[in-house]
């Protein structure tokens, strides 16, 4: 294929409409949906390290749930089922729902994995000063945990980026979905969707390098 | 006085621990030894409740915590820890922490002291165990011999009535040993009320004001090691004489 003028043009005329709801949509919807899914994941790994026993139980059936079934049929069932039950939500509402619930069950076993990972000779040194437990996790063992658990939970803030375009599915105008209306318009599949997978790209390469920062900035006083 | 009653512990159907009691002379250096397995470094860890007993009491100056089936109420554990400080056997420093910040810890979030007052306090420490060049070194920037004398360090900083030491040389290489030793020895010549499991003979000789022999889980006999060494015995005396 010969590179012609008219696709240049195609390319440099709709990377700034496909790169728009990337800005607009794919950013704050994996922001605001990795935040919440964080706390969640958070919370439900201290309650399975806990002897809290119901508690237990639940957020087990919840993690169960949610890492058994594909994510797509979790936005299907919030976005187009849950009207049937009478509850109806927003496009954008129903997709921070199911992003951040998934989240929290995959990164609770991160986080649960990170604060087991602290040898019991931490909580002791901590525990033998007096500390009460609440103390020893903040100030001792989730540091220490949080180094861990960086390279693991990026996986899945980097994931939840490339996840976002199921959003499309539920009317959400995101990168993907506006992608796919010039593709239709223009028949020029090809060059769109390496285009916005291009964009993807970009976005997860800045999250990348935020990582790396992150894990040196961590490491600090640590072997690596 | 310190004192332990009637302790049992035992780790599912083995029994560690079977009817301990011991007193504990206030400013004096109190050695436990016994063979592997004996059960001294679970009586140690009795005495500040990392291992809850199954029955028994301890009495730390007054303060008596009394188990029943292995229950204890946590204030009762805290009221204990407060009162004791722990250095073990692999250090166990904070590895997120400056050599001053592990010292600092305690004081802070534990005894709510002021930050300028628990530095200040945290350097006169740094500085007793020799130190002070290294406050802002992390503990994998030091020698197995400095980060236990920090860690020797961050257990006074909690003004512990009772300094328990588990194996604190055992980790280490011979030629290290000795700096922490002698620290020790320092510590127990100041008349603290220290209690120390050890594997060292010649130290326990020479700093051990009662020294405790385990063995199975039961205290055999105690004494000056001038008793020990010439106790009836036969099992005490070999193991003495295997040491030297």
């Amino acid at each position: 294929m010969q590179i012609s003028d008219p696709i240049i043009n195609l390319i440099i005329n709709s990377f700034w409409t496909i790169l728009k709801p990337g800005l607009i949509y794919t950013i704050p919807l994996t922001l605001i949906s990795f935040a919440i899914g964080l706390a969640i994941a958070i919370a439900v790994a201290l309650i399975q390290i806990s002897h809290l026993k119901v508690l237990k139980r639940i957020t087990s059936f919840y993690v169960w749930i949610i890492r058994g079934t594909p994510l797509l049929v979790q936005i299907f069932i919030i976005f187009y089922g849950l009207p049937s039950a009478g509850i109806t939500l927003e496009p954008l509402l129903a997709s921070v729902i199911a992003f951040s619930l998934n989240v929290g069950a995959y990164s609770s076993e991160t986080i649960r994995a990170a604060i087991l990972s602290i040898h019991k000779g931490q909580w002791e040194a901590g525990e033998s000063l007096g500390m009460t437990y609440f103390q020893v996790m903040r100030r001792i063992i989730i540091p220490q945990a949080t180094k861990v658990s960086i390279p693991p939970l990026f996986n899945s803030f980097i994931g939840l980026v490339k996840d976002t375009s199921l959003a499309a599915n539920i009317t959400v105008a995101e990168m993907f979905m506006v992608t796919q209306r010039i593709a239709a318009r223009t028949y020029e599949p090809l060059i769109l969707y390496c285009e916005v997978g291009f964009i993807y790209l970009m976005f997860c390469t800045v999250l990348s390098e935020i990582q790396k920062k992150a894990e040196i900035k961590l490491s600090i006083g640590q072997k690596i | 006085m310190f004192e332990i009653k009637n302790l049992y512990k035992s780790f599912g159907e083995n029994e560690i621990l079977k009817n301990i009691s011991l007193m504990i002379k206030p400013n004096h250096t109190t050695v436990i030894i016994g063979p592997s397995g004996s059960g001294k470094t679970t009586l140690l860890r009795c005495i500040n409740l990392l291992e809850i007993p199954n029955a028994g009491e301890v009495d730390l100056n007054g303060e008596r915590v009394g188990f029943n089936e292995g229950k204890v109420s946590k204030k009762d554990i805290l009221k204990l820890r407060k009162k004791t400080g722990m250095v073990f056997q692999g250090f166990n420093l904070f590895p997120h922490k400056t050599a001053l910040e592990n010292i600092i810890e305690g004081p802070i979030t534990v005894l709510k002291q002021a930050k300028d007052e628990a530095i200040k306090e945290g350097m006169r420490l740094l500085k007793k165990v020799g130190l002070e060049d290294k406050k802002d070194s992390y503990p994998h920037e030091l020698s197995g011999g400095q980060q236990q004398r920090i860690a020797i360090a961050r257990a006074l900083g909690m003004k512990p009535e009772i300094l328990l030491f588990d194996e604190p040389t055992s980790a280490l290489d011979p030629e290290l040993e000795i700096e922490v030793l002698s620290l020790i020895k320092e510590l127990s010549e100041e008349n603290r009320t220290i209690v120390i499991v050890t594997h060292q003979m010649s130290f326990a000789k020479e700093v051990g004001d009662n020294i405790v022999f385990i063995d199975k889980g039961e205290i055999i006999e105690q004494g000056t090691y001038e008793k020990l060494s010439e106790s009836p015995n036969a099992r005490i005396r070999q193991f003495l004489n295997s040491f030297n």
